[in-house]
């Protein structure tokens, strides 16, 4: 049974390698720096045709196209900002992973700090309160 | 701290929990794959791409100054196939549809319509998906409406029939 298990597995193993070697293609970059650049990229945009995987994880056609045209960019000199504008432009503030920090979007980056500064504030008021209550009890 | 403002303070979290209820109940059944376009209200982006039945560059002023739709399809598209009888239809009822053969084979793309017959005013080759891209698009079919002004109104994922079509002729004029 063990056997069995194993070489299933093995099997396995062997077919998901050979399968993401095909996929795959080798991309050249002119410095090690783009590389890095690139890989930033598409682990921080997403695929719009399949939620919730980046454009590094995805293997859907449209994931794959989007991955040429970072590549393309970043091979040409473009900037990373107008890289991630030519995404916005194209498919929305939906592609970001880390949405800008304005607008509604304010609320949602910092809104929890606000949230916590504000209770933080009543827990300090009724700490103050109760010790100057404990403080006129002991008085009378 | 008078009573009252007191008793006001104890309902708090319920009416912080009542809020929150109504948010997530009003989001509640929403199609999660909804993904709104970035092109509505702009410009179709200019592009030149080949035509299909002349073999010319066209480009987007070559459209006309009337509503259109932009239809995305591609032989591939198992989809699209089912939508096709639907486009003959509108074709048929005079709506001009400028197809565009996405990520496509051309000699696919010739049978196809001969075999289907062809709804398309003009039919333009994008067979690597660069116009695509420029539309935001994420796969086929994929139809956008265009009104008179050459401005993106309304942009569909998915297939064209009866149901949809009556929301989107709304957004043609």
């Amino acid at each position: 049974m063990i056997v069995i298990r194993f070489f299933s597995f093995a099997l396995l193993a062997f077919f998901s390698l050979s399968l993401s070697a095909e996929t795959e293609k080798v991309l050249n970059f002119r410095t090690s720096v783009d590389e890095i650049r690139y890989h930033d990229l598409i682990s921080e945009l997403r695929c719009p045709k399949c939620q919730n995987q980046n454009l590094a994880d995805s293997n859907a056609q449209i994931a794959i196209d989007l991955r040429t045209h970072v590549y393309d960019m970043v091979n040409d000199g473009t900037s990373d900002t107008e890289i991630l504008a030519y995404m916005v432009a194209r498919y929305g503030q939906f592609v970001l992973y880390s949405p800008q920090k304005k607008g509604v979007n304010f609320i949602l980056w910092y809104g929890p700090f606000v949230i916590l500064g504000v209770g933080l504030i009543g827990f300090i008021l009724v700490i103050r309160r109760n010790a100057k209550r404990r403080k006129q009890r002991a008085k009378s | 701290m008078s009573k009252k403002m007191r008793k006001v303070a104890l309902f708090l979290p319920f009416l912080t929990f009542a809020l929150l209820a109504g948010v997530f109940f009003s989001q509640l059944g929403k199609d999660t794959q909804y993904m709104p376009s970035a092109l509505i209200g702009q410009p179709v982006p200019d592009f030149s791409l080949v035509s299909l039945k002349s073999n010319e560059l066209v480009s987007k002023e070559a459209l006309g100054n009337e509503g259109y739709l932009i239809n995305f399809w591609g032989t591939w598209c198992p989809a699209c196939s089912f939508e096709h009888d639907y486009l003959m239809k509108l074709a048929s009822d005079g709506i001009n549809i400028v197809g565009i053969d996405y990520k496509d084979e051309t000699q696919e793309a010739i049978k196809w319509l001969q075999e289907k017959g062809d709804p398309y005013s003009v039919v333009l080759l994008d067979e690597l998906g660069n116009f695509g891209v420029d539309m935001g698009v994420t796969g086929a079919p994929e139809t956008f409406v265009v009104n008179a002004m050459g401005v993106i109104t309304y942009r569909h994922q998915g297939i064209v029939n009866e149901e949809v079509w009556q929301t989107m002729k709304g957004y043609l004029k």
